[in-house]
């Protein structure tokens, strides 16, 4: 525990995504304002007015409310899609691992590149293309890309893991090979997906506020961070800080889990720790 | 190196079938017919059959696919169904615009990036490396999108350097290439940060080898070390990032062109989601992933060039 406070990244990267955490949660309780209500008359009003320390948007929402609600948004559709990519990708990382060089191997490896060729966002046009846009169809968008990320990670540890001695010797202990993979491989796997785990969170974060931008992602009146961006933008040569403020909670958000994930990956891994890469 | 490329072109080939069949089954399932959409609520059911007739899509699933992908070998993407015009006419006129934004994104990306990143492997440690970690960690949290609204509003309505979005055609290519260099700056930030960061490690893997130290010792100058030895070792892994990056700028620039008004494939893209032209949508998407296969298959066959061990193995 103490190494993990010690290290400046982590500690920075925490502190980060608990302040966005945190508002989210908040959020679910008690916001300065509501944010569902129009109220032309505070529109527009700057940063650190009387009551809006954000300043207000064009029909008069507080700011601060709104990235608040939107950090629910951002968080929840980020959390979802990574979690898709590790209930589907780690079994089937493992499996192929296990029966390496089978058919079954190969069929999972050759799809995992399949969905590679298909850049993320070109799934989710795809996606919200058939079934139109919402923040559901955003998330399997940017979980179904998440799947061969943590499957080819889980496949490439584990391999590894196989030769092991311990292994060997459940073998002959009698073990299947599902049972070895949850019992002895899966557990030494888990720091890696952990790491790989914030860092897709951040990228998931990323896409989400980019979907949403361009109209794909959550549907009005869910707030979203990139949906304010996109109804900010004819409004920016006026009022700066509704295009501001949201960009920065996003930059934010994604710094934080990123330190994160870099403090993780040097605390699980003394030997880089040491050459300080 | 024949029998090496011969192998990776049938996978290129398998996996361009495999997309293919992936796409059109995927658009194909689309609640809603296209027809019975662009003559809307009121249109008589023979009225409908007849279009369906007229647009193909009497024919049996098979024998659709089928006609696409012939189509689409001999380039002939079909017709779309909102504007009746050959989508590959629709797809050059655009390409024209993404595909130089890309490559100009690109370039630039490569050009912050390699010096940077050189810079960091070989004063590691110092104030010059941290300083280009620091900003690559903010280059991949910064959304590109956002990124380029700032540049709107600091180099087009503050300062008035260029204009805040729109294309003038290529008839006076300076102003064509002024048009894009807001987009291709925004595409290239964390793109840059990211080939930064690669070269950096990868740098810092080959000047540790054994062969960097017999290089040295030998009397050849730090820099000669740097740029015979140690940098062309370092390319491989910068190869496969720069390949997969091309496709994040292909996508990444259908974001962008809504940024800042540019015609291109973007825009077309989400015109035709919108106008529910799935015909176009599908076509579009299959020359995005044509892109990325092709490019991929290119890297590795530079990837044989570069590393001749490679050639073996696979």
């Amino acid at each position: 525990m103490r190494a993990l406070l010690t290290n400046r990244n982590f500690a920075i990267g925490l502190l980060l995504t608990c302040v966005f955490v945190a508002g989210a949660l908040i959020s679910f309780l008690w916001t300065p304002h509501d944010t569902s209500g129009v109220d032309i008359a505070n529109k527009l009003k700057k940063p650190l007015s009387e009551g809006y320390l954000l300043g207000t948007d064009h029909f008069g929402r507080d700011i601060l409310s709104m990235i608040m609600v939107g950090a629910r948004t951002s968080i929840a559709v980020a959390f979802v899609a990574v979690g898709i990519g590790i209930v589907i990708g780690v079994p089937l990382g493992l499996a192929a691992a296990a029966s390496k060089g089978s058919l079954m191997d190969e069929i999972i490896m050759r799809s995992n590149d399949l969905v590679f060729a298909f850049p993320s966002l070109v799934i989710a046009i795809l996606i919200t293309a058939i079934f139109g846009p919402s923040a559901v169809n955003a998330i399997i968008a940017i979980g179904i890309f998440n799947i061969p990320v943590f499957a080819r990670l889980t496949r490439g540890a584990a391999l590894s893991l196989w030769q092991r001695d311990y292994v060997l010797s459940a073998q002959v202990a009698g073990k299947g090979p599902a049972r070895i993979s949850f019992e002895h491989i899966l557990p030494n796997v888990t720091n890696l997906l952990i790491v790989q785990g914030t860092i897709q969170f951040s990228l998931g974060i990323l896409a989400e506020a980019g979907l949403s931008y361009v109209g794909l992602g959550a549907q009005p009146p869910i707030p979203s961070w990139g949906r304010m961006l996109a109804e900010s933008q004819t409004m920016i040569s006026f009022a700066p800080h509704m295009a501001l403020l949201p960009g920065l909670a996003i930059v934010f958000t994604v710094l934080g889990l990123n330190l994160m994930g870099d403090g993780l990956r040097d605390i699980f891994d003394p030997r880089i720790r040491r050459e300080k890469r | 190196m024949l029998r090496y490329t011969l192998s990776r072109l049938q996978s290129l080939i398998l996996s361009l079938i495999v997309a293919s069949i992936v796409i059109f089954a995927t658009v194909e399932i689309v609640p809603g017919d296209p027809a019975s959409f662009m003559l809307g609520m009121n249109a008589q059911p023979d009225t409908i059959a007849a279009l369906r007739e007229q647009l193909g899509l009497d024919v049996p699933l098979w024998q659709r696919y089928l006609h696409w992908a012939t189509g689409l070998l001999g380039g002939d993407f079909g017709t779309s169904y909102t504007y009746r015009t050959p989508i590959a006419e629709m797809i050059a006129e655009r390409l024209w615009i993404s595909l130089p934004l890309a490559i100009y994104a690109l370039t630039l990306s490569t050009l912050i990036a390699f010096p940077a990143g050189i810079l960091a492997a070989t004063r590691r440690g110092s104030a010059a490396d941290v300083s280009v970690m620091g900003f690559t960690q903010l280059g991949v949290a910064i959304p590109n999108f956002w990124f380029a609204m700032l540049m709107v509003l600091v180099f087009a309505i503050y300062l008035r350097w260029f204009s805040a979005g729109g294309f003038p055609g290529w008839e006076n290519p300076l102003l064509a290439m002024k048009a894009l260099t807001l987009p291709a700056v925004a595409l290239a930030l964390p793109q840059a940060s990211i080939l930064a960061r690669v070269m950096r490690s990868a740098l810092l893997d080959t000047l540790s080898e054994d062969y960097v130290r017999t290089a040295r010792a030998k009397g050849l100058t730090r820099r000669q070390t740097l740029w015979r030895h140690a940098l062309r070792n370092a390319l491989i892994p910068v190869l496969t990032i720069i390949g997969l990056q091309f496709s994040f700028l292909m996508a990444g620039a259908i974001i962008i062109e809504n940024v800042f008004f540019l015609p291109g494939l973007g825009r077309l893209v989400f015109q035709a989601i919108s106008q529910r032209d799935l015909i176009v949508v599908e076509s579009v998407v299959m020359l995005l992933v044509f892109a990325v296969i092709i490019v991929n298959f290119a890297v590795d066959i530079a990837y044989a060039i570069v590393d001749p061990r490679l050639r073996g193995n696979r």
